[in-house]
């Protein structure tokens, strides 16, 4: 398998691999935490009325832990992504990179354990914790995480000196063939699908960040504020407030979820636009898998946003464009693995 | 290859190197003790309530509120960085698809290329500069260039 095959069968199976994860993490990880978080808070607002000083530190361990809970699979969830992107995105550049094929082959393999190992360090941060730790603050699974890191660090500089290496006229022995342009339909709606995708996921950031961002910070600041002044008996309602807390930590969720999502599916979309030719499938299979990726890919965002106007049933229908997104995915690559069946079949024949 | 593309394509992958090595340094140097005082802060706060010690409250709340500040613009330029940086290098892959003339296009990807290096950027200043309005317009202008950058590529894809 050549590094260009590894890079994209790795870079396609990450992010399969940190959706399906993600979905998972959706449906019966994320409002469950919130909700224990919120019960843990309004715990704390109990104990400060009650001036137990002892049971608000340990109510803030729980928030702490369920923080924590909550950051890194989310974290794991984005970072095995993005390592299936810069993946697929190194596949790309692979006639352009002026290093011997075993080199090339190697850094492939290096890259994709690094994608791998990363997201599972940063998930086992939780359950690790500083168990059997020389570090006061850094426990193995960070460390397998940032070692990780630099592995994808390292793999990424080396791509580069081999590009830099082919701009100053050096040619690899073996070098991988420059992929010849596609004018399909499906390379085309995909190029244009995912250059509005990523438009839109621009403009809404541009958005909440001059008309959210900051409202939110204060926003937090003065429910935060209010929430004590309850707490201490001047004035207010601490249980109401806690639901303004959380009410403002889902909207702030489901905005960012919608920028990132967006423009991630944007960012896919035109990266598949490369790897069409390689799904060795009937047109028209290639086009239905196409419009099943670009529907979820709008689904999920638009029905995200929608989750605190309609609830949990916007959220049922922002998996399911999740899950439309990953079948369409998993089609492709079924696609792609005829096809790498195919060409193997046709070596063998010639031999 | 086009100057553009090679700026395009290089730039990117400088840019995708340069956030994953913040990214590194964050969660080594920095992020778990930001972590700590912010949880700490914010348990302090409760803590200072529950002895009816208003004016410990309010400050603990302020630096809670501070530390956050800068911790989610911390973790943002992160991944800007090396977002900004992947859609650099796709559009250093399809830039000779775009309908425009060379001259054009070399507009575009230098856009692309000093937004996606500056409005990161601006956002790590503004954690050091305290919300001063520089920070913020180089941060407003650096997006505004990546946005236009993009629509002039969507209209070129379009054509």
């Amino acid at each position: 398998m050549s590094a260009r095959r590894v890079l994209i069968f790795g870079g396609i199976a990450l992010i399969a691999g940190g959706m399906l994860f993600g979905d998972i993490f959706a449906v019966f990880v994320l409002h469950q935490n919130g909700g224990r978080t919120g019960e843990a808070l309004l715990a704390a607002t109990r104990a400060v009325t009650a001036r137990d000083s002892a049971a608000v530190r340990q109510d803030f361990v729980r928030i702490g832990d369920l923080l924590e809970d909550h950051g890194t699979k989310l974290d794991a969830h984005a970072h095995m992504i993005a390592a299936g992107y810069l993946a697929l995105l190194l596949a790309l550049l692979q006639p352009y990179v002026a290093l011997s094929c075993r080199s090339r082959k190697i850094l492939a393999q290096l890259f994709v354990a690094g994608g791998l190992l990363l997201p599972l360090g940063i998930f086992f941060i939780h359950y690790v914790g500083l168990a059997y730790s020389p570090f006061s603050a850094i426990g193995w699974a960070s460390v397998l995480a940032d070692s990780a890191g630099a592995l994808l660090i390292a793999a990424l500089i080396a791509e580069v000196w081999g590009l830099w290496r082919y701009f100053r006229g050096l040619r690899p022995d073996v070098a991988e063939p420059a992929l010849p342009p596609d004018d399909s339909w499906e390379s085309r709606t995909l190029l244009a699908g995912g250059t509005l995708l990523i438009l839109l996921g621009f403009l809404y950031g541009a958005w909440y960040a001059a008309f959210n961002l900051y409202e939110h910070e204060a926003r937090e600041k003065n429910i935060l504020t209010a929430m004590l002044n309850a707490s201490t008996g001047n004035g207010g309602d601490a249980t109401q407030f806690v639901g303004d807390y959380g009410r403002l930590q889902a909207e702030k969720a489901v905005d960012v979820a919608a920028h990132s999502h967006i423009i991630e599916f944007g960012l896919l979309a035109i990266l598949l636009t490369f790897v069409q030719r390689f799904v060795f499938l009937n047109s028209r299979w290639k086009r239905f898998w196409v419009k099943l990726l670009l529907a979820g890919s709008v689904i999920l965002p638009l029905f995200v946003l929608l989750e605190m106007h309609l609830g949990l049933i916007a959220g049922g229908i922002a998996d399911i464009g999740g899950l439309m997104v990953l079948i369409a995915l998993l089609g492709m690559l079924a696609g792609i693995l005829r096809d790498t069946g195919a060409l193997d079949a046709q070596e063998e024949n010639a031999r | 290859m086009s100057a553009a593309r090679k700026l395009l394509i290089f730039g990117g992958l400088a840019l995708a190197a340069f956030g994953m090595l913040y990214g590194l340094h964050y969660a080594l140097f920095v992020e778990h003790q930001t972590l700590d005082r912010m949880g700490g802060s914010l348990t302090t706060a409760f803590v200072d309530a529950a002895e009816r010690n208003l004016p410990a409250t309010q400050l603990a709340l302020n630096n809670y509120t501070d530390t956050k500040y800068n911790y989610v613009r911390q973790v943002d330029a992160h991944s800007h960085w090396i977002g900004l940086a992947m859609v650099m290098i796709i559009l250093g892959a399809v830039l000779e698809r775009l309908a425009f003339s060379e001259g054009t296009r070399a507009a575009i990807a230098l856009a692309m290329a000093i937004g996606s290096f500056s409005f990161p950027g601006a956002v790590i200043l503004q954690t050091l500069t305290h919300r001063s309005s520089l920070s913020s317009g180089l941060a407003v202008g650096g997006s505004a260039l990546v946005i236009l950058a993009m629509l002039a590529a969507a209209v070129g894809f379009a054509r």
